[in-house]
């Protein structure tokens, strides 16, 4: 288990101050200036020598990715943009960060600024999070009056300007490409890649686009040591990260841990175990809603690390842990996660725009036990068309949740189905699905 | 994708208060030139701050303010589900219906906004309140929850119960003081209930943090291998 020494939100419950003074006293804005005139090349091997892969659900190498941004300034400014627009349900970490220590993430956009070459740096902050985003300002404001942003940001030697801005309650504007078009004014549509952000993207500019908590980190990183963020986890797997833990515990909270914790001390140490017991659990989705849930079985010993989930066939994504206790009714539970797709789908490619909603509507039969075992495998199979076959990875999220209930509880289904016919004696054909 | 659609009644007009106007001006100037576009959202939120919903004469008059063409406007009007297209009550009631709050009670929350409030999206007769189920507001730790919004601001209400949520809700009506954020004695944010587990450690917040570094760990580059 973690120890409190080693943890980089100290505030991260909010049980103190978030003001630029009591954030110094936790250790804020320690240093910054020594660290960035270690220099960009020094900044970036940090990261990379600390195995930090990113925050926001991909787990992307966060120094790798600021490598490919241009290494000299040409004719355009370069961009940070951070990904503050935290939708994913089960996800609720970043509103912790910005709101209770706002301070730990405006020093790290600096130095991930200075690393990038970027002197401005916006922060796309989802719209409903309307509290959080007044205190990241006024720790902004403090930061700017404490001449920590600005000109000769913090004593650097660096120009610096953090701007917060704001969404409209869209998901998909939590994809890189649909946040910079939505930054620029318009619908959140994600764009055809390449041009990836760093050759072009926000305005055209070379851009990385970073969660939060990737961001977050950094300063901690840098102060203690790329292999001090070494010792927790395993290989390719480094490092501490927050986990939101949902649904049937006795105690939901938001905690930082150890990256490959098992996901059994994760709820036992934290939570105060599953409700009514380990026994109870019935299913656990380990990284937000987009990630397929894993039966009890699975669930019993995985490790909570993206290279363990993925060998499970599910994802650590966001590391949202959504837990279902025996009480939960899986098939409406999944079919409530399609909901939200197909609410959610931009509407820009097909397969997405009306799959989504084509999955859901078989799901809602489905949990009535309305349907056929042929169409289980029909659902599966569109699915897969779904999967792959859109401009973004929106509609691989909104397969793989269909896809790991099939996998794991096709024989739930298959006994609802039984017991709706054998109630009514014959049932001719299923509904359509088409609306 | 979500349909929306605007209002049949619209006003015949929009103009933005002197403060809001000053508001305006001085956000344009976070972005670069020529990308004033970039304004959009912000503006239609202030704007609905003000009126209470986004009308259309509203995205006119902010689709000259940006130089962009009125349709611009519109689409991002009605792409983004935060604007309301139509009024809502003083009290604008968005409860989390998706799974991490389903699974914590939200349904028999549904149940209550019915009782108190009335259906789905209709403004109470006393235009007090009105509700509409939205998707995940990102505060899962804390479910089940809804966002209450008011032209004065917008607040989570989190660990709600049929109990606590209809006394809230008769509370706004009646004009009360509420409490924002979680509705559970027992936590403070997104902490566990009762003793917390982690971040008990007095020399996390005593100073001993904010000592000056003696050195940058690796601040040296290892000697290249021969």
């Amino acid at each position: 288990m973690l120890e409190d020494k080693d943890r980089i939100f100290t505030n991260l419950e909010g049980l103190h101050d978030w003001r630029l003074e009591a954030a110094k006293k936790r250790g804020a804005w320690n240093g910054t200036a020594d660290l960035i005139r270690m220099g960009p090349e020094w900044i970036i091997q940090q990261i990379k020598d600390s195995g930090l892969r990113g925050r926001g659900g991909a787990g992307f190498p966060t120094g790798l990715k600021w490598s490919f941004m241009p290494k000299e300034v040409g004719d355009r400014p370069h961009y940070l943009v951070v990904n503050a627009d935290e939708s994913e349900p089960g996800t609720c970490k970043d509103r912790e960060m910005m709101r209770h220590d706002p301070h730990l993430f405006i020093e790290g956009c600096l130095i991930a600024s200075y690393a990038m070459k970027a002197n401005a740096c916006y922060i796309y902050i989802r719209g409903e999070y309307v509290d959080e985003r007044n205190n990241l300002q006024a720790a902004i404001d403090e930061a700017y009056a404490a001449g920590l942003l600005g000109k000769n940001a913090a004593g650097s030697g660096w120009d610096f300007d953090c701007y917060v801005h704001h969404g409209a309650g869209a998901y998909i504007c939590g994809e890189e490409t649909a946040l910079l078009e939505s930054l620029e004014g318009k619908k959140g549509q994600p764009r055809l890649k390449p041009p990836f952000p760093a050759g072009a993207g926000l305005y055209g500019c070379p851009t990385t686009v970073n969660n939060v908590e990737s961001i977050a980190v950094v300063p901690t990183i840098l102060r203690r040591g790329a292999d001090w963020f070494q010792k927790f986890g395993r290989d390719n797997n480094k490092g501490t990260k927050v986990f939101c833990i949902s649904g049937h515990v006795e105690r939901p909270c938001n905690v930082e841990e150890a990256m490959s914790i098992p996901l059994r001390d994760l709820i036992n140490t934290h939570c105060g175990g599953v409700r009514g017991g380990w026994d109870n659990l019935k299913a656990v989705i380990p990284g937000g809603s987009s990630v397929p849930c894993l039966p009890q079985d699975i669930c019993n010993d995985i490790l909570m690390d993206f290279d363990a989930l993925r060998d499970a066939q599910s994802g650590l994504g966001t590391a949202a842990v959504i837990v279902m206790d025996k009480s939960t009714d899986i098939v409406r539970a999944i079919s409530r996660i399609s909901y939200f797709y197909k609410h959610e789908s931009c509407g820009q490619c097909t397969p997405c725009r009306e799959g989504t909603g084509w999955m859901w509507r078989v799901l809602e039969r489905m949990a009535e036990g309305n349907s056929t075992t042929e169409e289980i495998d029909k659902l599966l199979e569109v699915s897969t068309q779904i999967e792959g076959h859109t401009i973004c990875a929106l509609g691989d999220a909104a397969a793989w949740p269909v896809q790991g209930l099939i996998r794991h509880f096709r024989d739930e289904i298959e006994e609802r189905i039984n017991s709706y016919r054998s109630d009514r004696g014959h049932v001719s054909m299923a509904g359509v699905a088409a609306e | 994708m979500a349909s929306r659609r605007p209002a049949k009644d619209q006003p015949s007009s929009f103009e933005w208060t002197s403060e809001n106007q000053a508001w305006c001006d001085a956000q344009i100037k976070k972005y670069p030139e020529g990308r004033e576009a970039s304004c959009v959202i912000p503006f239609l939120w202030r704007g609905q701050k003000q009126e209470g919903w986004c009308s259309i004469p509203m995205m006119e008059v902010i689709a000259r303010q940006l130089s962009m063409p009125y349709i611009r406007v519109y689409e991002v009007a009605t792409f983004y589900t935060m604007f309301n297209l139509v009024p809502v009550g003083e009290f604008f009631v968005q409860l989390c219906g998706t799974t991490p709050c389903m699974l914590r009670g939200a349904h028999d929350l549904r149940e209550v906004c019915k009782k108190v409030i009335g259906p789905e999206n209709k403004v109470s007769d006393d235009g007090k309140l009105s509700w509409l189920e939205v998707e995940c507001l990102g505060a899962c730790c804390n479910a089940p929850m809804a966002q209450i919004s008011t032209n004065a601001g917008d607040h989570y209400y989190e660990d709600l119960t049929p109990e606590n949520f209809e006394t809230l809700l008769n509370d706004l009506r009646a004009g009360k003081d509420v409490k924002t954020g979680t509705q559970n004695p027992q936590r403070h944010t997104s902490d566990p209930e009762g003793e917390n587990t982690s971040l008990t450690d007095p020399t996390l917040y005593d100073g001993s943090r904010a000592q000056p570094l003696t050195e940058i760990p690796n601040a040296t580059p290892p000697a290249p291998a021969e």
